[in-house]
């Protein structure tokens, strides 16, 4: 294959930025999801 | 009772797209509809990407320098939506001062920057063998440049005041001010003679690229406007959520 430093660097790329931004989406909502339920259970007490 | 019950108001009978909008409804169809959209994303993006990365052709003057095309044009692609969709967002904000439309504004920002940078990223790699140079001063590229600024604008102004409207509100002035850098992204290589090539796919002719190749581009590209739209609206389920945990904070310090 030619050029493939440049072919990996681009899919590393591709692959690693939506990545980040698909985990720490999924933390934060899972964060927020698990605060709320907390703050509900301790209204509802 | 989950955490879209919690937030849920009075449910409405009437039938408008305003129905949707509703933080309670959104967070109960968002959290259905999310799981499919993110496994559909990441199915159909492996898909484009695998496609393209080890059985589509090489090109026949770039070698397989052309497979990058597989990340950067569709992160070129989301670069533009991404934007739309903040300017949709500020419409429907500055319109009919729709909360929900500034935190998915809000959420949109980042997002719309991250596949940007990918895009200019991705670029500036398969511009270093083929140009000779990492960057040129050529007019799409600085075009989709000064949309990053744009982004990055947005995401600033939406947080550098103390009352959360008021730089709602600023931002999406400032997301509808930088619409007009979308055409000249789009026709920059016509109007004028660019380093960058014209486009080879548009909705009006028939595309100039070999389908054997075309077919693992339109993969990689619905892929990653799936993943792009479950990334905004992971965003702002949890947006929609912590401002819910924060008005509950507020009421009980408050009594």
């Amino acid at each position: 294959m030619t050029h493939l430093p440049y072919v990996v660097a681009a899919y590393l790329l591709g692959v690693l930025i939506p990545t980040s931004f698909a985990v720490s989406a999924f933390l934060r909502m899972r964060g927020a999801r698990r605060r709320l339920d907390a703050m509900d259970r301790r209204r509802r007490r | 009772m989950d955490a879209s019950s919690v937030v849920a108001p009075p449910p409405s009978g009437r039938r408008s797209l305003h129905r949707f909008a509703n933080p309670g409804r959104f967070l109960r169809l968002s959290g259905r509809m999310l799981p499919w959209i993110a496994a559909a994303g990441a199915i159909v993006t492996a898909i484009g990407l695998v496609w393209g990365l080890l059985f589509a052709p090489a090109d026949w003057q770039q070698g397989d320098a052309v497979r990058i095309m597989y990340v950067h044009v569709p992160a070129a692609w989301l670069a533009s939506a991404g934007y739309v969709t903040l300017a949709l967002c500020s419409v429907v904000s500055l319109v009919w001062r729709h909360p929900l439309a500034d935190l998915a504004a809000t959420e949109t920002g980042p997002v719309g920057a991250g596949f940007t940078a990918l895009c200019l990223l991705t670029g500036s790699i398969w511009g270093k063998p083929m140009w000779g140079a990492w960057w040129v001063w050529d007019a799409r590229l600085t075009s989709v440049l000064i949309l990053f600024f744009l982004y990055l604008g947005h995401i600033a102004l939406v947080r550098a005041f103390d009352d959360p409207q008021r730089g709602y509100r600023s931002g999406a002035i400032l997301a509808l001010i930088g619409v007009v850098n979308l055409p000249i992204i789009k026709f920059s290589v016509d109007w004028w003679n660019t380093l960058h090539q014209p486009a080879t796919i548009s909705f009006t002719g028939a595309p100039t690229m070999y389908i054997g190749m075309l077919w693992p581009l339109l993969f990689a590209a619905l892929g990653y406007t799936l993943v792009f739209a479950a990334i905004v609206l992971a965003r702002t389920r949890a947006a929609v959520m912590e401002r819910r945990i924060r008005a509950l904070l507020m009421a009980r310090a408050a009594a």
